[in-house]
């Protein structure tokens, strides 16, 4: 149906951020005064706007809820026609309101967070960039669209993971992290050439339907295309959400700043993938072997994230492998089918909401220690930074599912529905939140509590208002997000007209056994890191650990892995090639000028300058002619 | 006689007298031999008007004394020219297209 | 003698003979030519081929063209090739080592293959019947060139006639030395003659007993010989410093074997192997010197 009223102008909420990076970019060091202020300004007209068409969505009802926009026409190119269109239905309104709330309110932190940079203009125009790119990405309505809004997001976190240029260990993390995600793009982009074969057209309407009445041309799909159009669009996920194999990014990508760090790589771009399965649902209906990998890719990520995040000592990194694992959590559920849409989902909106409080609690210590990350050397900061103290307590609650609390509702729900569908899968889920809850609290205890083990020169204070207000909005979010959502399945009812309802639904049980023994693992979780770091002293310098230890500092072998399987095989066969365009193509074209020059050489020694030589030539020449002659008479 | 006899004769002088060109360095007994040369080939001519019953070819054995006594003329005087400059009158001394 | 009628008396009779004698020896003479050191002995060999093919000319009914042949070619051609020689040097014996590497062999080479396919289509070649120059002789070989020389190729007549100009213009222009400084007077003549170190004419050459030759040099009062009264080209040619052996009491086998050991030192012994025929008579040495005359 087409968009009236506020929801006609959905493009202005892409429009003014976009608008405001460009200002701030091409303004230069003229908008460095006041740029900041019109970088925050930007997401914020837009959650307005956002919120306005929110409200308006939900005076519509059921399928009347699908409104589209159209804008121009993209490009029409032999049969293939691609509009530049919008859709708002009540998942891109969801992925709208979170980006552009969470995203308003990390604006504000980075005001403050970012007050001692020279280059907070340049950081809020690439902020700005990035929430319009990831915009056109929830709000496009065909793959191409979504596609140019994934470039945008992954040139934006180049951007951003590279801020500090002048560091090497930032632009490398950068340029590692876009290269990774190209990977995963050109999953992406060949799953849109696919359905483009198979279709004809890339447009949601088309291919994948308007709801349960109006079924696309996806359920048209054989098994064998569906499954790989279906595992090609989990490549690009992978890529894009940090899941294995293409994880590696993610960790290094912490060298940008937090901001940075919570805004892109917790609350929004990381989920673009989980975006983008749930999206395509239809077309992961007619395979279940893509819905089968999918399952065994999240599982099999949330526990690697769980693991590595056990053994970082650095903040940010700990945080990071937590955000892997969470969102392994999300792609499982994603992976259920019908069952698991809407969970994951929802699980994806509390996580934004926590994880991201969670980055800018630990952006707010490091601001108060002098940029350090190394855990180890923090310590009893709980009576000193009170709030962050609190706000980060309750995301810590939250993430761990402790009962009431936003994770507690839609984690207990992911590992339920992993449960009925495959014991080994809700096995693996159940076992996570177990390492889930003792990395957490491991990480709890050796900021926040015992003694100080601060530097020399540490002076830890709170940080100013403008940084600890987000603080306390994400809270509030971590608080009571979950129960919002999943109490009365509110949220499934809402996802509905775009995901569908799962078969057998119950609603939520706070009794269910599964739940229960989820609870108790947890407990155990969090008792066993209270013993190992809550009551002995934290050692300053790491212990050597054992292997599984130095396995997860050294991220599980990801790095080796992809090193001695991708890298170094390719730096060989450049090696090779350029030995043969050396030897072989130069050496062709070189001794072919070498041969040519050493044989004219030889050859001008004919020139020996002499008259009778050039006599005799010419005589022979002309014995050469009679003979000729001759024979042609003769 | 038949001209066959003149005409083998004439082609062994022209060949002597060819081979005399590449053969001797001094400028003017190259000259020479291109003389012998001239002769020869007029010695055929000659041969070949008796063989036609018409004098065209005493004629053109006629032309060519003239061109070749002006020839000669031309020749001798641009050999006593580079003589006068460079002492010297070998044949191999004009070689500067050697390589 | 009517050329005519000499001619065909020739045709009939003694053609072959004559034709086979002369080509004989103008092979040779041509071979000669090839192969001689001295440019001068060359240029005589040349003579010889000329001569026999003008007669080679006259068997072959073209008396004109023989008797051209003779003036022309032999008499003014040759003689100005002779008279080069001489200005350039006819002492100036060719080496007959060969510099180029190979070129004697390919030489040889290309002239018997010349020679070979030109003898071979010649030999192939079907020639009609001799017509003889009978009829085209009728009114005489000259009457008979000259009605076509002025009829059928009268423009290059003309043209040949602007051609012998050229030739002699050139000769004219290549030949011509530019004065470079005023032609002397007579008086800058005179001036310079006494300002230089002999202000008298030189002394003559000598007139003596047993000698009187233009290369005989006199003797200065001391009893040595004047170099200054030998003409400086004949000089070069003979040593006038010994020239008076007599004087110097020497008996004539000795002043007769000096000169022989001077002429040995002159020329080239080892290949020159006419010095080595040469005979020493008593009191004729030879190669230019003196005792012409007594």
């Amino acid at each position: 149906m087409k968009a009236e009223g506020i929801q006609a102008l959905a493009w202005l909420l892409i429009a003014l951020p976009l608008a405001s990076a460009a200002v701030l970019l091409l303004g230069g060091r003229r908008t460095d005064r006041w740029g900041h202020l019109l970088g925050t300004l930007a997401p914020v007209l837009s959650f307005v706007l956002g919120l306005a068409m929110f409200v308006q969505m939900l005076g519509y009802s059921g399928a009347e809820r699908r409104r589209a926009v159209h804008l121009y026409e993209f490009f029409s190119v032999g049969g293939f026609k691609v509009d530049a269109g919008l859709l708002l239905d009540p998942l891109s309104m969801t992925f709208v309101l979170l980006i552009t709330g969470v995203g308003s309110l990390i604006h504000v932190y980075s005001i403050g967070y970012m007050s001692h940079d020279a280059n907070r203009r340049r950081f809020f125009a690439y902020l700005n960039l990035f929430v319009a790119a990831m915009l056109l990405l929830v709000l496009a309505d065909n793959y191409v669209g979504v596609y140019f809004g994934w470039e945008g997001v992954g040139l934006a976190s180049y951007l951003l993971i590279g801020f500090w240029q002048h560091k090497p260990s930032a632009a490398v993390a950068a340029k590692k992290a876009f290269v990774v995600n190209r990977v995963g793009d050109m999953g992406l982009a060949i799953a849109i050439m696919l359905m483009f074969a198979t279709f004809g057209t890339v447009g949601f309407e088309q291919v994948l339907g308007t709801g349960a009445h109006h079924e696309g041309l996806a359920t048209q799909l054989s098994t064998g295309t569906a499954t790989a159009i279906g595992l090609l669009l989990l490549l690009g996920a992978c890529g894009k959400s940090a899941q294995l194999p293409l994880q590696s990014w993610l960790l290094d990508a912490m060298e940008g700043p937090t901001p940075v760090s919570a805004l892109i790589h917790a609350a929004t771009m990381v989920t673009a993938g989980v975006y983008l399965i749930v999206r395509s649902a239809p077309i992961f209906e007619m395979s279940p072997d893509a819905q089968l990998v999918v399952t065994i890719v999240g599982a099999a990520t949330l526990l690697a994230g769980a693991i590595i995040g056990c053994a970082k000592d650095d903040i940010k990194k700990a945080l990071a492998g937590s955000t892997m694992s969470q969102i392994g959590y999300m792609v499982l559920a994603a992976g259920l089918g019908p069952a698991g849409y809407a969970i994951a989902i929802a699980h994806l909106v509390v996580h934004g909401f926590f994880k991201a409080g969670m980055f800018l609690g630990a952006g707010s210590v490091m601001h108060a220690m002098n940029d350090e990350v190394n855990m180890r050397r923090y310590g009893g900061l709980a009576k000193i930074m009170p709030i962050t103290f609190v706000t980060f307590g309750l995301g810590y609650l939250a993430i761990i599912g402790f009962p009431g609390f936003a994770g507690y509702f839609t984690k207990d729900l992911i590992i339920e529905a992993s449960w009925a569908h495959n014991p080994v899968l809700g096995a693996c889920a159940i076992l996570g939140a177990a390492i889930t809850a003792f990395y957490m609290s491991r990480l709890m205890f050796m900021t926040f509590f015992g003694e100080k083990r601060w530097a020399e020169d540490a002076h830890p204070h709170e940080s100013p208002p403008v940084m600890t207000w987000p603080l306390v909005l994400l809270a509030v979010g971590s608080v009571f997000g979950g129960a919002f959502m999943i109490l009365g399945d509110r949220f499934m009812h809402f996802l509905e007209p775009v995901v569908g309802a799962p078969e057998h639904h119950h609603g939520f049980d706070p009794l269910a056994p599964v739940g229960l023994l989820t609870l108790a693992v947890v407990a155990a979780g969090v008792a066993l890191a209270w013993a190992m770091y809550g009551r002995r002293p934290v050692p300053v310098e790491a212990p050597r650990g054992g292997v599984l230890t130095k396995a997860a500092r050294r991220d599980l072998y990801g790095d080796a892995l992809n090193e001695s399987l991708l890298m170094r095989p390719g730096q060989w066969l450049t090696r090779l090639t350029v030995f043969f365009d050396n030897k072989g193509v130069d050496g062709l074209v070189n001794g072919l000028a070498a041969g040519i020059g050493g044989t004219s050489g030889r050859v001008r020694r004919v020139q020996t300058g002499f008259v009778r030589s050039y006599a005799l030539s010419m005589f022979l020449g002309a014995a050469l002619v009679v003979a000729a002659l001759l024979v042609v008479r003769v | 006689m038949s001209p066959t006899h003149y005409l083998v004769l004439s082609a062994i002088l022209f060949t002597i007298g060819g081979i005399g060109v590449l053969v001797r360095r001094n400028a003017i007994v190259v000259f020479m031999c291109v003389e012998l040369m001239l002769n020869a080939t007029n010695l055929a001519f000659v041969s070949f008007a008796r063989m036609h019953g018409n004098l065209d070819g005493q004629i053109i054995a006629f032309f060519v004394m003239v061109v070749a006594a002006a020839e000669v003329v031309v020749g001798l005087a641009i050999l006593m020219t580079i003589f006068r400059t460079r002492r010297s009158s070998s044949v191999d001394d004009a070689n500067l297209l050697k390589y | 003698m009517n050329p005519t009628l000499l001619a065909e008396a020739q045709t009939h009779a003694a053609e072959p003979f004559v034709f086979w004698l002369l080509a004989i020896v103008s092979v040779s003479a041509a071979l000669g030519m090839i192969l001689m050191r001295k440019a001068v002995h060359a240029a005589l060999l040349l003579a010889v081929v000329m001569l026999s093919l003008a007669v080679l000319y006259a068997v072959l009914e073209a008396p004109f063209l023989a008797f051209v042949q003779v003036i022309v070619y032999t008499g003014a051609v040759l003689m100005l090739f002779l008279f080069v020689l001489m200005l350039v040097g006819v002492s100036s014996t060719d080496s007959l080592v060969e510099t180029i590497r190979g070129q004697r062999l390919w030489a040889a080479l290309a002239g018997l293959g010349f020679v070979g396919l030109l003898a071979a289509g010649v030999a192939g070649a079907a020639l009609p019947t001799t017509a003889g120059l009978a009829r085209a002789n009728a009114e005489g070989n000259v009457v008979g060139l000259a009605r076509l020389l002025f009829t059928k190729y009268v423009f290059a007549f003309e043209v040949a006639s602007a051609l012998l100009i050229t030739a002699a213009l050139g000769a004219m222009v290549l030949a011509h030395r530019e004065r470079l400084a005023p032609k002397a007077t007579q008086r800058a003549l005179s001036k310079a003659r006494f300002l230089g170190d002999h202000p008298t004419p030189l002394p003559g050459p000598g007139t003596y007993a047993r000698h009187n030759a233009v290369d005989m040099p006199a003797l200065l009062p001391d009893g040595t010989t004047s170099e200054l009264s030998v003409n400086p080209i004949i000089a070069r040619r003979t040593a006038t410093a010994g020239m008076h052996t007599d004087l110097e009491g020497r008996t004539e086998e000795q002043a007769a074997g000096d000169d022989i050991a001077a002429v040995r030192a002159a020329t080239d012994t080892a290949a020159d192997a006419d010095a080595q025929d040469r005979e020493v008579k008593a009191g004729v040495p030879t190669a230019g010197n003196k005792e012409a005359g007594k």
